[in-house]
């Protein structure tokens, strides 16, 4: 062993060192955030809960053109259709397993009228299993609950698509 | 009879009103190693229940209460449910000698720090009882572990422990703390300070000598199998022995109740409050080592025990022992 190192270890020199180093850090400042009182800023592609969205009249966005149920690599989305009295072709079942779900967000990329789409919001847990099988209805209350943000979020993104 | 039950109600109450500031403060002082631990992570530790999170530990134990309590089936159940009783009871009986000013002490014996080490090293029977009665690998080679160390480290202890008792010629408490009043032992037996501290991180098994409970090879040691409140009873017993280590480097090196100057602002503060600063202050720099080093490995723990610790302490007996017998400083009995 080298003379310095025995002295070192002798003197425990690097103990303070680390002392100090540690006496220094408790100053600083801190980098974690109070969880559930204050929330970290999350991107306008957060890729969140699932919601559908209604157009500004009231009818609903989604044609039911299935590319989300045929995209989707979970096979969490199950939709079936039929046709309405005015002719339009409108969901009858929109059904996301939101267990299966891997929040790819593929569903919504592949969206062409920007129905299905996934919100900031990531706080859904639940104490059954039930509750998270989420149909047409639960996803259409999330689209009107969340509607503010979801349209300035998609906004924002819109120069990047 | 009366007079007997006078006596009884008299000391009931004595050594209730050491031991719940004792329980309170071993929760307070398992808030502050987290909350050190944390602010030293930059994270912000306990901080919502109560203020400042103050009052996190009492969360805990309330949790720890309405827990289920799982006594192994393979278990030897008697010893099982026995050993977080001992463990918790060894470490709070220890603070009926520790005199918090000079007439502030429950049992004012002429072997006090005898008593203190004594019952310090039967600390070790808890561990080994709950890890033998678990019935299990982990907790048997936890407790194992545990018991070499602290038998190791409680011998440099001792020895170091005699370097003071040369200095002050009595063993009890308050004379040792009398003693230092001309100055504080840490002067004069620095390097002896260096290496009790170092000793009794190691026999509180707190990091870098956690070895017993390396989560990372032996799950939990000796408390693996445990649940519940007996978990909790392990866990305060751990920190009550923290704590009393902590008052008994204190006493043993920093004065005790003295004052560090003995004129007006400092000699204002009562003895209590004193010894409180410098308990605090150990903890203190118990809480940042277990920041900032890594765990030993057990033949490193070892080699440090026996072949470094105990040669130094003994050398320094000597040392001290010829300076005193040379300058006729030896105190006289």
């Amino acid at each position: 062993m080298k003379i310095s190192r025995i002295f070192k270890t002798i003197f425990l020199i690097d103990f303070l060192g680390a002392f100090m180093i540690a006496i220094k850090q408790i100053f600083k400042s801190k980098k974690t955030i109070n969880y559930p009182f204050e929330k970290g800023k999350i991107s306008p592609r957060f890729r969140g809960e699932h919601a559908l969205r209604r157009y500004p009249n009231g009818e609903e966005r989604c044609i039911a053109c299935k590319l989300c149920e045929a995209v989707c690599p979970a096979q969490a989305i199950t939709i079936e259709s039929a046709e309405r009295e005015d002719g339009s072709r409108k969901t009858t079942r929109y059904d996301i397993d939101m267990m299966k779900c891997i929040y790819c967000g593929l569903c919504e990329e592949s969206c062409p009228v920007d129905a299905i789409v996934q919100g900031p919001n990531f706080e859904f847990s639940t104490e059954t299993r039930e509750e998270l099988y989420y149909n047409k209805e639960k996803l259409l209350e999330n689209g009107d609950r969340w509607e503010n943000i979801l349209a300035a979020n998609i906004k924002a993104d819109e120069p990047y698509r | 009879m009366s007079e007997y039950f006078n006596i009884l109600f008299l000391e009931t109450y004595k050594i209730l009103f050491l031991l719940v500031p004792v329980l309170v403060s071993v929760a307070m002082i398992v808030w502050l190693d987290r909350r050190i631990w944390a602010f030293v992570q930059k994270r912000r530790g306990p901080n919502v229940v109560g203020p400042f999170g103050l009052f996190q530990s009492l969360a805990d134990a309330l949790k720890y209460v309405f827990k289920e309590i799982i006594v192994p089936a393979s278990s030897n159940k008697i010893i099982f449910v026995l050993a977080p009783i001992v463990t918790m009871t060894l470490a709070l009986i220890a603070w009926a000698v520790i005199p918090f000013s000079e007439t502030h002490v429950l049992a004012n014996i002429n072997v006090g720090i005898l008593y203190l080490f004594a019952v310090s090293s039967l600390g070790v029977y808890g561990i080994i009882m709950g890890g033998w009665a678990s019935n299990s690998k982990y907790p048997f080679l936890g407790a194992i572990r545990s018991a070499a160390q602290m038998v190791s480290y409680e011998v440099s202890i001792g020895i170091i422990i005699i370097n003071v008792l040369l200095c002050v010629g009595s063993l009890n408490l308050n004379d040792i703390i009398l003693a230092q009043e001309k100055i504080w032992f840490i002067i004069p037996l620095f390097p002896m300070f260096v290496i009790f501290f170092i000793s009794a991180l190691a026999e509180t098994n707190r990091p870098p000598f956690d070895l017993p409970e390396a989560d990372a090879e032996l799950v939990a040691g000796y408390q693996t199998e445990y649940s519940g409140m007996m978990y909790a009873m392990f866990w305060l017993g751990e920190y009550a022995n923290i704590l009393l280590m902590c008052a008994m480097g204190s006493i043993l090196f920093l004065g005790g109740w003295l004052a560090p100057i003995e004129t007006f602002p400092f000699n204002f503060i009562p003895g209590p409050i004193w010894l409180i600063f410098k308990i605090l202050f150990l903890f203190i720099l118990f809480a940042l080592v277990k920041t900032i080093v890594p765990r030993y490995r057990y033949d490193q723990l070892m080699k440090l025990g026996w072949k470094i610790f105990l040669p130094l302490s003994l050398f320094w007996v000597v040392l001290t022992s010829s300076y005193l017998f040379y300058f006729n400083l030896l105190p006289v009995i």
